[in-house]
């Protein structure tokens, strides 16, 4: 009986390493089916049928291709994006290089305000742009005063890449600098040895290590301004693909199935992207098995360099910040139009939003945290399983994920809707959709993409072998997870929780289809209301600096624990 | 809650006891108001709705007005709004037509039943106009002002040369209120006039925007001097410090603002209060908070207005030579919202460039030039006037319903597909454009 009973513990003991990663692919593909692709394949069914006889049919997909319009706005997607993957390329490349390599204190500038273009909240972000280099912004004022001349910054698919490429740099600098941080020191001073330096050290052995990061940012910079709707409406462009979607399924009383086509397009073309770009790391291997110092050596500085590096790196700083220095302007300013700078300067504008903020700024708080952490979950575990499991449709789970991207928050909020509305929650009698937790979920759903990414460069970059190493030494899967792999990913794990959270604080598309009373509302919401009149625009936009600041302290403090708490860990790893 | 409260709901109850059954519960302390308006609006109907019906709490779920319907539609199973509250009437027409809205009559007297030849109220009952809107043009004076440009008057003044690239205009599919000033325009000029005068204005643009409320913001930053607008936005504005000014040209019409209750309202009663408190003395004179600066519907609510604030019911300060016909609007509803992104939001930047080669040929070819200059400019202008449908297609139900794919029954088949019929325009329109810009170019050079 004993012995029997030894056996079947051993077999269950043998089960749960086979079955544990198969129950938490079943998970995450259960919560992928409810929370995404049911709402969305409701509403999206559409695009699949003929909408004079209801039949299934590909004919709204023949038209899409036959539309010249349609044809002129999926290039035009095309090249914004990848624009702005270039130009964000530009804005990263250099802050992410200065930190990594050099001892230089404005690295700390560098890393506080890097990541604080995410968090533009909608409408005034292009309000801000607008008033600093619109046609009769501040600097063309200035320009057609002094010169007599003005120049477009702000003009057609110019401004969208200029904005987009501002707004999401950050997605790219945060990326490669846990990718740099990451590189094992001695493969640095092997090279050193074999005597490579400088440049050539750069592109054969710091560059190529970094890749993951810097194609794990590259590509959502790519597939979020290929699906972002926000900036191009704001800017008045309509000529691409989201827009056109979002025109046609929110225009009151038509119902052309075509809004649909394009979501359909715009998801497919996402996971493509997504496919290449992980084809693209497939087959290289970029981990390195030692996790000794740190990251690359740093260099000290001369004086001149310095200096250098500051302009640079304040340049850089001036232009990713200059809708948030338009946007606090804005809310200090009283009249601002068609002038330099505003009227006058006042605190009322704080008066009145501080007034009614708090229960917005919890409800952000909470939302986007709660979000961020399901976020980093879910995205570790699907970029676990992608990577070091053998199960059949592994990789699927990343695409569908990453599809979440390409799904406008239009989209998923109707789709919220007509799922959830007629489920109660229990007790209570009141539809689930009215639920603030479906909130939390929709911004979850939306923002895991920015979180997997980051979690399986992390992942990429720790080797298999220190896992094969642990379990030779005994230690069961789960507990190999959690004390060596997690703990070196715990870069890219802040990554993904800082892009997630910051990025869900200022969610709105789909949280304003969902957002059942007021009480329940986060601060984006907060704006939209104060951003509908002329006399909410000052009120708005110190709502919105308080978002930004609120925000940027949180995710500032949650990266500042992790930090630490690495930094502790690496000691007591160094101690031994 | 207090006993007044519960006094006057009793009274409440015993008064519709035989309209509705739900009316003891709708005893209720709650009220949830679904609309369109910002807060600077919601928030003084608030505080003055909780202050007048002490216990009462409300919940205002702010939409814009599109996401709002859709909200209701697909809530309406288990609804948890009690008002819908929004400027368009097209947007209540949807509701109604859709059964997500309940007859109600106030019990406030006294209120006049038509604002010219329109009805105020909807005749069936269904939707209470609160506010008048009508729409005209609004503009920076400091901009006007910088670049050497009178105020434009008239809708005819926005299409003239000195005007490119200063005006702002939203898409009747994107905004409720532009929708009704296109139609006010449709209606006044007649079908191809009016179309050719709104193609001019919409060339002239600097930027189609995206929401109702994206033009008097960019009159306000100076980012175009010159928008098209309803009117409580300019007023509003003015009210609130920006250096700008709205005037209402003559064809213009007064159209109602309205609010309804929603079918199966979980607080009926509160909500039957709500509109009793729109259209009282106190809710009437609300509209004129410097923010909000609405006409209202009350004559005598015009009494204690700030000066220069326009009264529709006495003298012709606004002259509404259009009296808005709304069953001509909802037969060629989306047919006027197709037509315009067809030929204007999408087309922007070609329709741009054929106007601007207008206004220089024009200027180039003068009063004195050649008769074959002067035609090739006409020509051109015909090109640029180009409307694919005429107005008896427009109204055609057969052709409306290739916008709706809302079939009666399952037998129900209609002929093309919206997609379809846009291409085959928009390659004419797009072809049109480019020949306009040709033959501009041809007139400057024959002159």
């Amino acid at each position: 009986m004993a012995a029997l009973s030894t056996v079947s513990s051993r077999a269950s003991f043998g089960q749960r390493i086979s079955w544990g990663p198969l129950t938490a692919a079943l998970g995450i593909l259960l919560f992928l089916v409810a929370f995404l692709i049911l709402p969305v394949a409701m509403v999206i069914y559409v695009a699949f049928t003929d909408p004079g006889s209801g039949q299934l049919t590909l004919a709204n997909f023949m038209d899409f291709f036959r539309s010249a319009l349609f044809r002129e706005s999926f290039y035009n997607s095309f090249y914004v994006a990848a624009m702005s993957v270039v130009l964000a390329t530009v804005f990263a490349l250099p802050l992410a290089y200065i930190t990594s390599r050099f001892n230089f204190r404005g690295a700390v500038l560098i890393q506080t305000l890097g990541f604080v273009p995410l968090i533009m909240p909608p409408f005034i972000g292009a309000v801000a742009m607008q008033l600093l280099f619109g046609a009769n912004g501040s600097v063309n004022l200035l320009l057609r005063d002094w010169f007599g001349f003005t120049l477009p910054f702000m003009e057609g698919l110019n401004g969208v890449i200029l904005v987009q490429s501002i707004h999401y740099f950050p997605f790219i600098l945060i990326n490669l600098s846990a990718s740099l941080r990451n590189i094992d020191r001695s493969m640095e001073e092997s090279a050193q040895m074999l005597g490579s330096h400088g440049m050539r050290l750069f592109r054969r052995i710091v560059l190529p290590l970094a890749m993951p990061g810097y194609i794990a940012g590259a590509s959502l910079v790519f597939v979020k301004v290929f699906d972002d709707l926000g900036t191009p409406l704001l800017l008045n462009v309509n000529n691409m693909l989201a827009p056109q979607a979002y025109l046609r399924i929110s225009s009151v009383g038509i119902s052309d199935p075509m809004g649909y086509v394009i979501s359909v397009i715009l998801i497919v073309c996402s996971i493509f992207a997504m496919w290449v770009s992980i084809s693209a790391m497939r087959g290289k291997d970029y981990s390195t098995t030692q996790k000794g110092g740190g990251g690359l050596s740093k260099r000290d500085l001369g004086a001149l360099e310095t200096a250098g590096c500051y302009l640079v790196v304040l340049a850089l700083l001036a232009i990713v910040l200059a809708p948030h220095i338009g946007l606090l302007l804005l809310s200090i300013g009283t009249v601002w139009s068609f002038s330099v700078l505003p009227d006058g300067f006042t605190t009322e504008h704080y008066a009145v939003a501080v007034n009614k903020a708090w229960p917005f700024i919890k409800n952000t708080l909470l939302y986007a945290g709660i979000a961020a952490l399901i976020d980093v979950l879910l995205g570790t575990a699907i970029a676990y399983l992608a990577a070091r499991t053998t199960l059949i449709g592994r990789k699927w789970l990343d695409y569908i994920a990453m599809a979440a991207l390409a799904v406008p928050g239009v989209v998923l909020g109707i789709g919220y809707l007509r799922l959830f509305y007629s489920v109660d929650i229990p007790f209570t009698g009141a539809p689930l959709a009215t639920w603030w937790g479906i909130i939390v979920i929709a911004l979850a759903t939306r923002r895991l993409p920015y979180a997997l990414r980051s979690c399986s460069a992390a992942l990429q970059q720790v080797s298999p072998s220190l896992e094969e190493a642990s379990e030779n030494l005994g230690a069961p899967k789960l507990r190999t997870v959690r004390r060596i792999v997690l703990p070196l990913m715990a870069a890219g794990l802040v990554a993904g929780f800082v892009t997630s959270f910051a990025t869900a604080a200022v969610e709105l598309s789909a949280t304003i289809m969902l957002v059942a009373q007021e009480s329940d509302a986060p601060l984006a919401y907060g704006l939209y209301l104060f951003m509908q009149s002329a006399a909410g625009r000052g009120p708005g936009a110190a709502l919105g600096v308080i978002t930004v600041v609120i925000v940027g302290l949180a995710t500032y403090f949650a990266q500042h624990l992790v930090e630490k708490a690495r930094r502790e860990q690496s000691a007591s790893a160094g101690s031994h | 809650m207090s006993s007044f409260a519960l006094k006057a709901a009793a009274g409440a109850a015993a008064l519709f006891a035989s309209v509705s059954m739900t009316t003891l519960a709708a005893a209720s302390d709650k009220l949830t108001i679904v609309t369109s308006y910002p807060a600077d609006v919601t928030d003084v109907y608030k505080s003055a709705f909780e202050q007048a019906n002490p216990g009462v709490t409300v919940e205002v779920v702010n939409k814009s007005t599109s996401s709002g319907v859709k909200f209701l539609k697909e809530t309406a199973s288990n609804n948890s709004a009690d008002i819908f509250w929004a400027s368009a009437p097209d947007a209540f027409e949807v509701l109604k037509g859709d059964g997500l809205l309940v007859k109600y009559t106030s019990s406030v007297e006294g209120l006049p039943e038509k604002i010219g030849a329109y009805p105020i109220n909807d005749p069936d009952g269904f939707y209470t106009g609160f506010a008048l809107s009508g729409y005209g043009i609004m503009w920076n004076t400091r901009y006007a002002q910088s670049y050497d440009l009178e105020p434009a008057k008239q809708w005819s003044d926005l299409t003239k040369a000195q005007y490119f690239g200063h005006v702002g205009i939203s898409s009747p599919s994107r905004s409720g209120t532009t929708h009704l000033t296109i139609e006010t325009i449709l209606q006044g000029e007649g079908w191809e006039k009016g179309w050719e005068q709104i193609k001019w204005i919409g060339g002239n643009s600097y930027t189609i925007t995206e929401r109702s409320f994206g033009v008097p913001d960019g009159v306000n930053t100076g980012s175009f001097g010159f928008g098209v607008v309803i009117d409580f936005f300019g007023f509003s504005s003015r009210s609130s410090g920006f250096p700008v000014d709205f005037v209402y040209p003559d064809v213009t019409a007064l159209v109602p603002a309205n609010v309804g209750v929603v079918t199966n309202a979980p607080n009926e009663d509160n909500a039957r209060k709500f509109v009793d408190f729109l259209l009282s003395a106190k809710g009437q004179e609300l509209l004129l908070d410097p923010k909000i600066m609405r006409l209202p519907v009350n004559p005598e609510a015009y009494a204690n207005a700030p000066e220069g604030f326009p009264n529709p019911f006495v003298g012709d300060t606004i002259k509404a030579s259009v009296s808005f016909d709304s069953d001509a609007s909802k037969a060629h509803y989306n047919a006027v919202n197709a037509l315009f992104d067809s030929m204007i939001t999408y087309r922007h930047k070609e329709l741009a460039a054929a106007v601007k080669a207008i206004h220089e040929a024009e200027a180039a070819v003068g009063e004195g030039g050649s008769q074959a200059a002067k035609d090739l400019i006409k020509e051109a202008r015909a090109l640029v006037a180009w409307t694919p449908v005429d107005l008896e297609t427009a109204n055609d139900p057969a052709f409306g319903a290739i916008f709706t794919t809302k079939r009666k029954s399952e037998d129900d088949k209609s002929s093309g597909r919206q997609a379809e019929v846009e291409q085959e325009w928009d390659a004419r329109i797009v072809e049109n454009y480019a020949k306009a810009v040709d033959l501009a170019e041809k007139a400057k050079s024959a002159n």
